[in-house]
């Protein structure tokens, strides 16, 4: 029997440890990646990577990180996949130490661990403040000896759009473009891995790198696939606003002292060090006395929409707030935090060790994606799904530094089981026909966008999308608000029937990739604002001042939108989540658990 | 500060083989703006200073945070990232060029993939046994954690390979940021078993011989990676083996 063939599409850390795994099993890899690999959206993380080792003398466990994980989740997630992870953890960090990333070590030489948020363990491993680039870096270099020795063949700037599926509805290979020649081709495949990671472009300026659309998850769902709690997405509240994105600006900062505040006064012009402490409102540490600036994520982020958006007092009148570290001594800035105020420095032109730095809450990653179940699968036979562009590991929100484990953790899984389907898979009967159907459905579609005469520019109606998403559908959420943002998300899929392309060429035309890129955002935006409409409650980063409580009664269940291609919108499935090894309890951070 | 614009000129090529022409932009000026910004709002209306109704600007981007390494081109005549180039900090009217010794796919992309094959010929890697668990990697003290994070902090842009005067097709030089990742995995402890098989790929032709020293590299290199002084530590042990096996023939 010949060997099975596996495509795996997306080269992050999810999509890469996938690969590894298939390469060492001995079946033969197609990656596909719209950036070459190692420029993968992974090698933004900074902060690090959790695994219980326990190396501190703390008593810490893996049992304790899946207890941190499924409360900080807000008991959303299926607790069984959840408690392999973190059990999996330890020996994922021994790989990667392996394999050669330059971990920030103890004088003995040992791994070194800080603490992050949602826990009180030193827990999280850490290169510098690059960890994901060197984790990814390290994969990547692991990828590459396989592609020397011809065991996996790489199609970087190649674009997925769609699934091959026959007759039964089986998956039997993918649809793709090369963003070159912009040439549609099929790639038949006996099981495919989507590891496209997440989709902060639907809310237009986030903390995600451009290609992070989520295309690939929305095309899928449009074929068929579940998707599974869209409406779950964190905000982080330092971010720094910048015209193309908004770059994160670390927790540490708040860690190392950090204050947060906004002039009483509103509109306030002055230089921000000539205002009088008495006219400067630290609202943090007066709302929240105990935790003071170090209030979780959601709160944080929670009180600062109140602060610019109610009470209007954001900074000149603008959605920012100061986030100053001008008192603490400046050598104590550069030894512990040197690497993120460089961010600031690089890209805002000013030194926070002398100015206070002006920040504002961003979208940051999607805790919903493509339903799988325990195996990393798809509800489509075929394909499977791993990283961050799959919904299994963080319920309701994510804790700081749990991401990259559960990326190489699903790759890990998912790679394997689809090797094993794929052993067990029956050849498609009758030859070509569904690839060439599919291949023809892709083109005309291209040549639609290509062809039309209308008056939409793209990138204007992407701007709105951002807009629209991030107004109504992130921090505060009001049912009124969602079912207007539902509307005038149709109302937008109706204006991109007349968008207008000014580049109608046939090379390398980054409009036409983007445009389809757009509309399977505009789809899938409706699966996030339809989700968040319909969950009467608050839990984790989703929050509704008219329903303030967890509702376990009525809500303790995954989200599962699918698409009804003839109504064209999404419908709702309901399921109930696996809370068979800790009983929910309520999440509290103001006392210990 | 009211009404500034910003004048853009940019360096256009269609395809791989047709001829490239220039076009300028003005953009209403401000605050933050970058580089890759000015290229989102062009695309957004793509009309050029004078009016004329253009196409977008194709360009290679992705973290916008100077770590992908993506977004590299000739700014004002300089090799660096487009996303952490601040227009308040440029002289105007800003040029935009593609890198010169790279194959052109369209405008400002350019096919950099050279530098992904020269990591192949070095194995770049760290020979492991398997991604089975096999407990804990080696012990590394941080004083060697020190020397190598920099080094493991390069983002292949390319850009020390564009501003090498020796880096050409003539020399078919590797290029400094492929040596400096010699030097981090021949001091690793595994990445070690092939130490003798990385420096004699850098031998001969294309090799570090060809290295002139000029030193361009770490100019411009945005990561302010020690290139200079990984060139000659790895100079120093190819220049030692190669006279080992001399003897040993
Ligand atoms: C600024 C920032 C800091 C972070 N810090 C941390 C941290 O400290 N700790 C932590 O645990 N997490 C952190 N996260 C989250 C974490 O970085 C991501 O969740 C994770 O890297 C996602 O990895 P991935 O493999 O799923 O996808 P990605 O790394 O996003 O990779 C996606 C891949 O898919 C490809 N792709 C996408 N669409 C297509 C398509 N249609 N066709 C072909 N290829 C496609 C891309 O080219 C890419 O190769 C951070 C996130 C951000 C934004
Ligand atoms: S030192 Fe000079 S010749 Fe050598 S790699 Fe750097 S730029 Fe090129
Ligand atoms: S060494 Fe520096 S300039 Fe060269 S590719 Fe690496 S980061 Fe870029
Ligand atoms: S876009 Fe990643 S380095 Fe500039």
């Amino acid at each position: 029997m010949a060997a099975p063939r596996i495509i795996v599409i997306g080269g992050g850390l999810a999509g890469l440890a996938a690969v590894i795994k298939i390469a060492e099993m001995g079946a033969d890899v197609d990656l596909f990646s719209i950036v070459p690999v190692k420029r993968s959206h992974s090698v933004c993380a900074q902060g690090g990577i959790n695994a219980a080792k326990n190396l501190k003398g703390e008593g810490d466990s893996t049992w304790i990180h899946f207890d941190d994980t499924v409360y900080g989740g807000d008991f959303l997630a299926n607790q069984p996949p959840v408690k392999d992870m973190c059990e999996a953890a330890p020996g994922i960090i021994d790989l990667l130490d392996r394999m050669g990333v330059p971990f920030n070590r103890t004088p003995e030489g040992l791994l070194d661990f800080r603490r992050f948020g949602g826990t009180l363990y030193n827990r999280t491993a850490f290169a510098g403040a690059t960890t994901g680039q060197q984790l990814l870096y390290a994969l990547d270099e692991q990828v590459r000896r396989y592609e020397s020795e011809g065991k996996v063949k790489k199609y970087e700037h190649w674009e997925f759009l769609s699934a091959v599926l026959d007759g039964n509805r089986v998956c039997r290979g993918i649809c793709a473009m090369d963003l070159r020649s912009m040439e549609v081709r099929t790639f038949p495949a006996d099981a495919i891995i989507i590891a496209t990671g997440g989709n902060g472009a639907i809310f237009g300026k986030s903390t995600n790198s451009v290609v992070c659309t989520g295309s690939a998850q929305s095309a899928l769902y449009q074929q068929g696939c579940y998707y599974a709690n869209g409406e779950f997405i964190q905000v982080h509240p330092t971010c720094i606003p910048g015209n193309d994105k908004l770059r994160l600006m670390s927790e540490s900062a708040r860690g190392e002292g950090g204050r947060v505040w906004v002039p009483k006064a509103p509109g306030d012009k002055r230089d921000p060090k000539t205002i009088p402490q008495n006219e400067r409102w630290y609202f943090l540490e007066e709302w929240y006395p105990k935790y003071g600036n170090l209030v979780p994520r959601d709160i944080a982020t929670r009180a600062i929409f109140k602060v610019v958006f109610e009470l209007n007092l954001g900074i000149d009148g603008k959605p920012m707030v100061y986030l100053d570290l001008t008192h603490i001594d400046r050598k104590i800035l550069d030894r512990k935090l040197e690497g993120i105020l460089e961010i600031y420095e690089k890209f805002v032109g000013d030194d926070p060790r002398d100015t206070p730095m002006k920040i504002f809450p961003g979208m940051h990653y999607t805790m919903g994606g493509l339903w799988i179940d325990f195996k990393q699968a798809t509800n489509i036979p075929g394909i499977f799904a791993a990283g961050e562009c799959e919904y299994q590991y963080h319920g309701a929100n994510r804790l700081g530094a749990n991401s990259l484990v559960s990326c190489i953790y699903g790759g890990q899984i998912a790679g394997p089981n689809a090797v094993k389907y794929a052993r067990g898979l029956q050849a498609l009967p009758d030859g070509n026909g569904v690839f060439e159907a599919e291949k023809k459905k892709q083109e005309d579609a291209n040549s639609l966008l290509m062809n039309n005469q209308g008056t939409e520019n793209p990138f204007r109606l992407w701007q709105e999308l951002g807009e629209l998403m991030t107004k109504d559908c992130t921090v505060i959420r009001y049912n009124k608000n969602l079912q207007q943002t539902d509307a005038k998300l149709v109302e937008m899929l109706e204006r991109f029937r007349k968008v207008n392309l000014s580049d109608r060429t046939q090379w390398a035309n980054t409009s036409v990739a983007f445009t389809r890129q757009l509309y399977n955002m505009l789809q899938l935006a409706r699966v996030i604002a339809q989700g968040a409409r319909m969950r009467d409650e608050s839990r984790g980063a989703h929050y509704k001042p008219d329903f303030p409580e967890r509702d376990d009664k009525n809500f303790l269940k995954t989200t599962k939108a699918y698409f009804a291609p003839d109504a064209d919108e999404p419908k709702f499935e309901f399921e109930e989540v696996d809370v068979s090894l800790i009983p929910p309890r309520p999440r509290k951070y103001d006392a210990a658990k | 500060m009211a009404n500034k614009s910003v004048i853009i000129k940019i360096k256009r090529q269609n395809n791989p083989t047709s001829n490239s022409y220039w076009e300028e932009f003005e953009l209403a000026w401000h605050p933050g703006m970058n580089v890759i910004s000015s290229l989102m709002e062009i695309a957004a209306n793509p009309v050029t200073r004078d009016g004329k109704a253009t196409t977008p600007i194709t360009y290679d981007s992705n973290c916008l945070e100077e770590v992908c390494g993506s977004c590299a081109m000739l700014i004002n005549g300089r090799a660096r990232m487009a996303c952490s180039a601040l227009i308040d900090n440029l002289e105007q009217p800003v040029k935009l060029e593609p890198f010169s010794k790279f194959p052109i796919v369209r405008d400002l992309a350019t096919d950099r993939s050279v530098i992904f094959e020269n990591l192949k010929i070095v194995k770049a890697w760290v020979p492991i046994d398997g991604t089975y668990d096999l407990g804990p990697g080696p012990r590394v003290s941080p004083e060697e954690q020190e020397q190598a994070y920099p080094i493991s902090r390069c983002i292949s842009c390319t850009c020390c390979m564009e501003a090498c005067p020796q880096f050409n097709e003539d020399t078919g030089f590797v290029g400094a940021a492929t040596i400096a990742q010699v030097r981090l995995f021949n001091t690793h402890p595994t990445g070690k078993e092939l130490q003798r098989e990385r420096l004699s790929a850098l031998m001969g032709d294309g090799g570090i011989q060809e290295c002139g020293y000029a030193q361009n590299c770490v100019e411009v290199c945005p990561k302010d990676i020690p290139l200079t002084k990984a060139i000659s530590e790895v100079g120093g042990a190819v220049m030692k083996q190669a006279i080992g096996d001399l003897f040993r023939r």
